[in-house]
């Protein structure tokens, strides 16, 4: 066993109960088993509790950083290029309708 | 039902298309009616490894649709992902602007019915991606076509500022004829260019208490009639359901509806009891719009005089009627035309008849815009001052107006190729006036003898002169000259 | 043979060596060898012996056939090809085409390397061990009872083999320096920004970067001089104004005057005992050649695990939204309404580690978790980023152990993610400072398994920084030992 000097919490608290995974599971659109629900409940748990140990830092005044970029405005001229085409575009579709992508109708 | 006093209040969400040759993030053409996914690639398709980037003249657009709003433009800005599921969505996030809008706290100046101007703020107005379209077809299944997925849409957003439908309606016409003014969107309605959104709820005073109704949203409208009417539907509905229910903002959910035309009814879509979780967050994929002085100056560059403020000027500047500058300032090229022609020297309302009654009748039938008929703004200044001078006369006008446009000659020589010209000499007409009064000695005695049958002889009079002439004689030294001999 | 990319490319380009012997030696150890490592999700022998021919005809006319002349090169499966595949590894694409090459892709033809095949990887290269592949095993050739390190396991595993001259793999957290590290060859991670990311099937795209793992580090900066450069199909990738492309390879052998290593003492603390050992023996090596060691405090680097795991999630759940049976992928077959459509495909097309990073970054994006988590761990990766621009203010480079192990045991770490995931701590703070990173080979455990050493450098600083590797390397011959499998 490798001897981190930081190692995760050994408090298995709930951070996540199965409700909320089931919650988050449907933001998703994943379909999970009620294992998996209650495994990912477990594990996701653990991994936030780890997480959390940023709350050790004080971070009042630091800007967050999304990117490490020094650039801005990567921009394009407004020139039209030829596209894929129709055939080619609905090669790797699971199903289509003559011109279209095909899905179970939408009720909304 | 009840006499209940209210206040009507409206805010609007606006998606106006930009007029772009390309997509916002890919170089696929905007056309519209194309074969169903057509105008796609891997980036608007939102494949595996495809990465989007901006296209320029998208932002730029905006910055101008913004600026021309009042609105103060952001120096940085970024992009952020709201995500949702939808088949028409193909990466099922929509990229799109969150807290840092391009443009925001603006306003728009709308016209009213009793002539007054009233201000509208707008919250925001920010640049992203449209999505493609579900159709839903007679079978159990639904047919996704994306050619329209990654065309680049302007939101904007106003302050519920509104309070009748009539005023929405109107934001509505003023602001497709700003982005038109400006070139930032063709704003076809038609085409799905400009669709509405009318947030819409009532102020009710009842007992000495104020009650607000749960705020409807009214989806996708795409022509001024049916916003108007959806709105007015939709305050009459609330009052009812609040009669009936008493139902509050406080009580009830914020419902979205939909607007069906046929019926002339808004819907109940669905009832938003929990908000939407977009999880919104910074689009790693792009890096920041940073404007400069030097960019935004350049930008600014392709502002303009607005069309309110236009029509407005041409009212006490050429003393037009509302309508006739309404007229001309529905098209910004059209209003430039018009001015161009009363700076090489025609008269403004004789310029605005030309264009208004010929002009326009000219343009909508050759699908173009009376500027692009081919007629340069100083032959239709020459022409005007024929008209005016009496070298020709009305009629003749309409006809040498519709030759200009297919011939660069002047009005001058068309008119003479036509024989157009009318006869202004006064030696010439006399010998001629003489000889009609000679041969129509009864109508002579009508004359003299007044009364009645007096107007009507000395037309026709004037008739047999025209005649005699050809029409082409003017009237006007005619009628001076039988005034004269009578 | 010997299928160095830089040697094996100086003879084929001398006429030493045909470029067709070369593919089909380096087909013979596939076929004899791969079975048992399980490098290649798919090869292209047919295509690669043909297009190795016709670089042969090149050559033997005289002209130039690029700077990679004929060489076999392998590319990680998350890179879009339009020959075969691009997998990721997944159930989810297994059958998917992609209609475009990716930049690096086009990049490497067009130097004339003969791309031979694609490899295998953690699914969506979620994963530090390859064990995550939904397609195929790969075991490390240094030991089959042990991974081969992840998520670039395959490419390591097949530059390890000599089943390749020179591989691509791509790094979010350490997957490519991981793999390297336990495989006993050479891997870079590029600064962010340096190599194209359009057609490299994204995971956390702020973080991801494609880079070579070859044998040596010469090969390195051959590789990296093909890849290196803007491409104006990513954006996020930096111009030439902004940080222009420096030869690697001009300079390789010349070692840095003056040079100043930072090492931070409770990294290499916390590694294994051989770890460490090789680690300071690696150091005493730069000492001996003058180098100054430093020794520096990053005090924020322990928090990269935890922002790793919440930034690169988020991404994540954003990017691969798009893999949902609509438009390409796995569909499921059991669909009943358009919902299941989604929830369905994706459950049965994703795999476990990667259905448990798209529900934690979820989470960390969804309402009133945001600013706990999401923004917390953008706020605390600008302050390891500090830690690297202050070390860089002192030093030419950062010097720390690729990984506190060596390569573990099959299945040894799949029921505990949080202990998988700990084992990226030393690689992933440099894809959170976007700085670029290596992996070299400096030792072996006990057990005969290599250990990695790991310099990093300032951005955009990848030709000095393969220089100060070279200088150890030159003075080492850890590089030079091969697998006992061949
Ligand atoms: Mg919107
Ligand atoms: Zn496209």
């Amino acid at each position: 066993m490798p001897r981190f000097f930081f190692w995760m919490a050994e408090v298995m608290s709930k951070k996540i109960d199965a409700e909320l995974v089931k919650k988050v599971a449907k933001l998703s659109r994943l379909e999970l088993t009620e294992t998996e629900v209650a495994e990912f409940a477990n594990q996701l748990s653990a991994i936030l509790d780890y997480v959390e140990k940023m709350e050790q830092l004080d971070t009042t005044d630091v800007q967050p950083l999304a990117h490490c970029l020094p650039i801005s405005n990567c921009l394009r001229d407004d020139c039209a290029k030829p596209s894929l085409g129709t055939e080619k575009i609905l090669e790797n579709a699971p199903d289509t309708d003559g011109d279209f992508f095909k899905v179970p109708k939408i009720l909304d | 039902m009840e006499n209940l006093e209210y206040k009507i209040i409206v805010g609007l969400e606006i998606h106006v298309q930009l007029l772009t040759k390309s997509k916002m993030f890919c170089s696929c053409a905007i056309s519209f009616g194309e074969r169903a996914n057509s105008r796609v690639c891997p980036v608007c398709v939102g494949m595996p490894g495809s990465l989007p980037v901006m296209n320029k003249k998208a932002v730029e657009l905006s910055a101008l649709a913004g600026m021309a709003l009042n609105c103060k433009i952001a120096k940085f800005t970024k992009w952020d992902r709201k995500s949702y599921y939808y088949p028409d969505l193909p990466k099922n996030y929509q990229i799109s602007q969150y807290d840092l809008p391009l443009a925001a706290a603006g306003f728009i100046e709308i016209p009213l019915e009793n002539g007054q101007t009233k201000t509208i703020r707008i919250t925001r107005a920010h640049l992203e991606e449209d999505a493609g379209k579900n159709l839903h077809t007679t079978g159990n299944f639904s047919q996704v076509d994306l050619n329209r997925a990654g065309t680049p849409l302007l939101e904007i957003v106003t302050e519920p500022d509104l309070s009748s439908a009539a005023e929405v309606r109107s934001l509505a016409v003023e602001l497709q004829r700003i982005v038109r003014y400006l070139g930032v969107s063709e704003a076809d309605m038609q085409k799905g260019h400009m669709r509405f959104e009318p947030n819409v709820n009532l102020h009710i005073t009842k007992d000495g208490k104020e009650y607000k109704t749960p705020i409807a949203e009214i989806k996708n409208l795409n022509s001024f009639r049916a916003i108007e009417r959806s709105v007015d539907y939709e305050v009459q509905r609330q009052l009812d359901e609040f009669s009936r229910t008493g139902i509050t903002m406080e009580t009830g959910n914020k419902t979205t509806r939909g607007w069906d035309d046929d019926a002339g009814k808004t819907v109940l879509q669905r009832e938003k009891e929990e908000a939407n979780d977009y999880r919104y967050f910074p689009d790693p994929d792009l890096v920041p719009v940073e404007f400069t002085d030097s960019w935004l100056a350049e930008i600014r560059a392709g502002l303009c005089e607005m069309p309110i403020k236009r029509q407005l000027r041409f009212v006490n500047e050429y003393d037009l009627s509302d309508y006739d500058a309404g007229v001309l300032t529905a098209e910004r090229t059209t209003a430039d035309f018009f001015e161009e022609a009363v700076k090489s020297g025609g008269q403004s309302k004789r310029v605005c008849n030309l264009l208004t009654q010929v002009g326009l009748k000219m343009a909508n039938e050759a699908n173009c815009s009376a500027a692009e008929l081919g007629i340069t703004a100083e032959n239709l200044a020459k022409l005007a001052k024929m008209a005016d001078g009496g070298q020709i006369s009305a009629t003749a006008a309409k006809t040498i107006m519709e030759k200009m446009t297919q011939t660069a000659d002047e009005p001058k020589v068309i008119a003479e190729q036509l024989n157009l010209i009318q006869k202004n000499d006064t030696a010439e007409l006399e010998v001629i006036v003489e000889k009609i009064l000679a041969e129509n000695a009864k109508a002579v005695e009508d004359v003299k003898s007044g009364g009645k049958k007096s107007k009507a002889a000395k037309g026709f009079l004037l008739g047999q002169v025209m005649q005699k002439t050809k029409g082409r004689a003017n009237p006007k030294v005619v009628a001076e000259i039988l005034e004269r001999k009578l | 043979m010997d299928c160095n990319c830089k040697k094996l490319r100086d003879d084929i380009a001398a006429g030493r060596i045909k470029s067709a012997e070369a593919v089909e030696a380096v087909f013979d150890t596939i076929e004899k060898n791969d079975s048992k490592i399980g490098s290649y999700i798919s090869t292209f022998k047919e295509q690669a012996i043909a297009n190795s021919k016709q670089l042969d005809e090149k050559i033997s006319t005289g002209k130039s056939a690029g700077i990679l002349a004929g060489t076999p090169i392998a590319i990680k499966d998350n890179m879009c090809t339009t020959f075969g595949a691009t997998s990721c590894a997944s159930k989810m694409l297994e059958n998917f085409h992609a209609p475009y090459n990716a930049t690096v892709v086009e990049k490497l033809i067009s130097a004339g390397a003969i791309i031979i095949g694609k490899t295998n990887m953690d699914e969506f290269a979620m994963g530090s061990s390859t064990e995550n592949s939904a397609l195929l095993k790969t075991v490390n050739p240094w030991n089959t009872q042990c991974v081969p390190g992840g998520s670039s396991g395959g490419s390591a595993a097949a530059v390890a083999a000599g089943m390749c001259s020179a591989a691509l793999g791509s790094d979010t957290g350490g997957s490519i320096r991981q793999p390297a590290s336990f495989c006993g060859v050479v891997g870079l991670k590029p600064t962010y920004g340096r190599v194209s990311r359009f057609g490299l099937v994204a995971f956390g795209s702020s973080l991801d970067q494609i880079g070579p793992i070859t044998q040596n580090v010469t090969d390195a900066a051959l590789m990296m001089n093909v890849i290196a450069g803007h491409d104006p199909a990513d954006s996020t990738s930096v111009d030439e104004k902004t940080a222009p492309v420096c030869d690697c390879l001009e300079k390789i052998d010349e070692p840095i005057g003056n040079l100043k290593i930072a090492v931070v003492p409770q990294f290499n603390t916390g590694a294994d005992g051989d770890v460490q050992k090789a680690i300071n023996e690696a150091i005493e090596v730069y000492k001996k050649m003058g180098a100054e060691i430093v020794e520096i405090d990053m005090p924020h680097l322990e928090y990269s695990v935890a922002v790793y795991y919440i930034v690169a999630t988020a991404e994540a759940s954003g990017n691969l939204a798009r893999y949902d049976g609509v438009h390409y992928g796995h569909r499921a077959e059991d669909i009943e309404n358009y919902i299941d459509v989604y929830c369905k495909s994706r459950a049965a097309g994703f795999g476990k580690e990667v259905k448990r990073r798209i529900m934690l970054g979820t989470y960390a994006l969804s309402s009133g978790y945001y600013d706990a988590y999401y923004l917390k761990a953008l706020k605390v990766r600008n302050l390891i980023r500090g830690d690297f621009l202050r070390a860089f203010e002192k030093c030419d480079c950062v010097l720390i152990p690729t990984c506190p192990t060596t390569a573990f045991k099959f299945g040894e770490k799949m029921d505990d993610p949080l202990k998988m995931y700990l084992s990226d701590v030393y690689t992933i703070a440099a894809n959170l400072a976007g700085v670029p990173a290596i992996s070299i080979p400096c030792g072996f455990d006990g057990n005969d398994l290599p250990i990695g050493l790991q310099l990093m450098a300032p951005a955009f600083g990848e030709d000095k920084l393969l220089r100060i590797a070279r200088m150890f390397e030159s003075k080492t011959d850890w590089h030079k030992r091969r697998p006992p499998i061949i």
